[in-house]
């Protein structure tokens, strides 16, 4: 179980292009892409990056966060702030570029939450504390989860690799 | 139960006799994508080998394709330093289908591929980009994927953690009326589906109009198909695909299609009827905000893009030239053309459509993905509006928050080119 506050809450459909835009994209390095996220959003850009958001804090959002492009910037810049990304639906590759880098995402699928809610997140289930509901969390897929598990999908895959070398 | 198409390039791919839905499978990778970001995923390429005392080596060079498109020529140095690292890679692998910044063989990835014929049907083709989608328009299961997803399969040479996705059946009946096109019925599919409403699904479409359709209007139909939010887009291979195989791609070996068995499972069957369908257009700021044309036709236009992985082919280019064939862009509109490859700026140069264009006031660029993503060429101005062939209207997508983006047909953006504002191309274009 852990709390965290919700220090944004954003609609659906929250494209890659708003929490990465595209004219940052030559930069690559995980080390570099942070002070990029929202960067359009110049308000919640400078919080960010002043430090004014703690570790854990949540990002709350409707349904289909980070659709539209592949982009892995867009995971590496809010993993940089340690940012929890609470959302009613994930985009495809958005949600997998999450699990491979390590980017902790919840997906509730009838999640109601504000700005500035307190929220208590367990396994099963999320709690937000401000109003007092509970809402249902939906796993991870088993397969998705030996990822996370593993740390990411580098050291993931640098497994298969050393295995199959000593195998084969 | 039968499977569909994906099915069975999935059972292909792992080498079994059949795949369910939802089984998590490691499909072998019959061609790896990627375009500018591969010096991102040159970087978690090298990182995965870190300790393990072997030397990066990718499983196999002559399965990965890297094409520079995003910024070109580059338009900083950072972008050029970039390209130059991923060259050294290029050479120092022996990758050959690397496709640099060249007026012969250059070109947007999901253009050059089809037409270097390295996607085939039943390949699974994995691309860090996601439009990757396009791909499926050969009968090939192609979808999206992140720098460091292609990083491992750089080094295994298979895709991870791959769900056999549900797939939607899309059947399309009817002749396009003119001026409407295999843009204007992704846009009314996607509006119909809404911006996540396939997700984890393949789009598979079939019906007499996408029969009749060319490959260059099933690359539109697929390469919009992620913005349903799917997996991908799948025209089971015809004697279209072979054709466009052995006369455009330049394709001799042998080709084999792969069809959905008559019971597979569908999740679900969309109907569209082509004959009924108007010019759609999506509105700002989302893919599925789509409507006819006609509902806002007079909004003034700044900018007309033509071009993009989604309608930058000769057809394209050719039915924006023919309607603006000896007439003026309005003034204070601006249209930029951009063809999708070298090859199709040559084939649209020997036609006469880049003199037409030039000579009604149209800019013509160099092949690439121009102004679609907002990093180089044809930036917005604060309040300005744009009409648009590509794929995204996301706000700030090219390049301004302060903008507007549409997304309509190269005719109902070469119509509104004449008039200088939205203008449905049935009712003539100039004014």
């Amino acid at each position: 179980m852990s709390r965290a506050r919700v220090v944004l809450a954003l609609d659906d459909d929250v494209s890659t292009d708003q929490i990465y835009p595209g004219r940052y994209m030559a930069t690559v390095l995980p080390t570099e892409t942070p002070q990029f996220a929202f960067a359009d959003q110049t308000a919640f850009n400078a919080l960010l990056k002043s430090g004014g958001v703690p570790v854990g804090s949540v990002l709350v959002a409707g349904k289909n966060f980070g659709c539209g492009s592949s982009r892995e910037q867009a995971v590496s810049a809010l993993k940089g702030h340690e940012l929890v990304i609470v959302a009613k639906s994930f985009a495809r590759i958005f949600l997998q570029n999450a699990i491979n880098l390590g980017l902790k995402l919840v997906e509730v699928p009838d999640l109601v939450a504000a700005e500035g809610d307190d929220l208590a997140i367990g396994l099963t289930e999320l709690t937000n504390l401000t109003s007092g509901r509970r809402f249902g969390i939906k796993p991870l897929p088993a397969a998705r989860q030996a990822i996370m598990d593993a740390g990411g999908l580098i050291p993931y895959t640098r497994k298969r690799l050393v295995g199959r070398s000593v195998v084969g | 139960m039968g499977m569909t198409v994906v099915q069975k390039v999935l059972a292909r791919a792992t080498g079994r006799r059949m795949v369910a839905i939802g089984d998590v499978v490691e499909p072998a990778v019959d061609l790896a994508m990627s375009h500018e970001n591969a010096a991102l995923v040159i970087n978690q390429f090298l990182e995965v080998y870190q300790g393990t005392g072997l030397e990066p080596k990718p499983w196999d060079p002559a399965k990965i394709a890297i094409v520079f498109d995003h910024r070109v020529p580059a338009e900083t140095p950072k972008t050029a330093t970039n390209q130059k690292k991923v060259r050294e890679f290029v050479a120092a692998q022996g990758i050959t289908k690397f496709h640099d910044i060249r007026g012969d063989e250059g070109g947007i990835c999901h253009q050059v591929l089809p037409e270097n014929g390295y996607v085939r049907p039943g390949h699974v083709v994995v691309g860090t980009d996601s439009h990757t989608t396009s791909h499926g328009a050969l009968g090939a299961f192609a979808f999206g994927i992140g720098a460091t997803e292609m990083a491992s399969v750089w080094a295994l040479g298979y895709a991870m953690t791959v769900e056999v996705p549900g797939t939607i059946k899309v059947e399309v009946t009817g002749a396009l009326p003119d001026f409407v096109t295999p843009k204007d019925l992704i846009l009314q599919l996607v509006g119909k589906l809404g911006a996540g409403g396939a997700t984890f699904h393949v789009l598979e479409f079939h019906g007499d109009t996408i029969r009749a359709m060319s490959t260059s209007g099933r690359l539109t139909l697929c390469n919009m198909s992620v913005e349903a939010g799917a997996t991908s887009g799948i025209v089971p291979a015809d004697e279209e695909t072979l054709r466009y195989l052995r006369e455009e791609a330049g394709v001799a070996d042998d080709v084999e299609p792969m069809a959905p068995e008559p019971d597979a499972p569908y999740e679900r069957i969309v109907q569209l009827d082509a004959s009924k369908l108007e010019p759609q257009i999506a509105c700002p700021h989302t893919v599925d905000n789509v409507r006819p044309v006609s509902s806002v036709a007079g909004t003034r236009v700044h900018q007309v893009v033509i071009g993009s992985c989604t309608n930058g082919r000769l057809d394209d280019i050719a039915m924006a030239a023919r309607m603006v064939k000896g007439k003026k862009v309005a003034r204070g509109t601006r249209m930029l053309v951009f063809p999708a490859s070298g090859r199709i700026y040559q084939q649209a140069v020997a036609a006469g459509y880049v003199g037409d264009l030039m000579r009604a006031g149209a800019v013509v660029m160099n092949a690439g993905c121009g102004p679609c993503l907002g990093v180089h060429q044809g930036a917005l101005g604060d309040g300005e509006v744009a009409l648009s062939t590509t794929n995204r209207n996301f706000k700030g997508r090219m390049g301004n928050p302060a903008s507007e983006v549409y997304l309509c047909s190269p005719a109902v953006a070469a119509a509104s080119a004449l008039t200088g504002v939205i203008t449905d191309p049935r009712d003539g274009g100039a004014a």
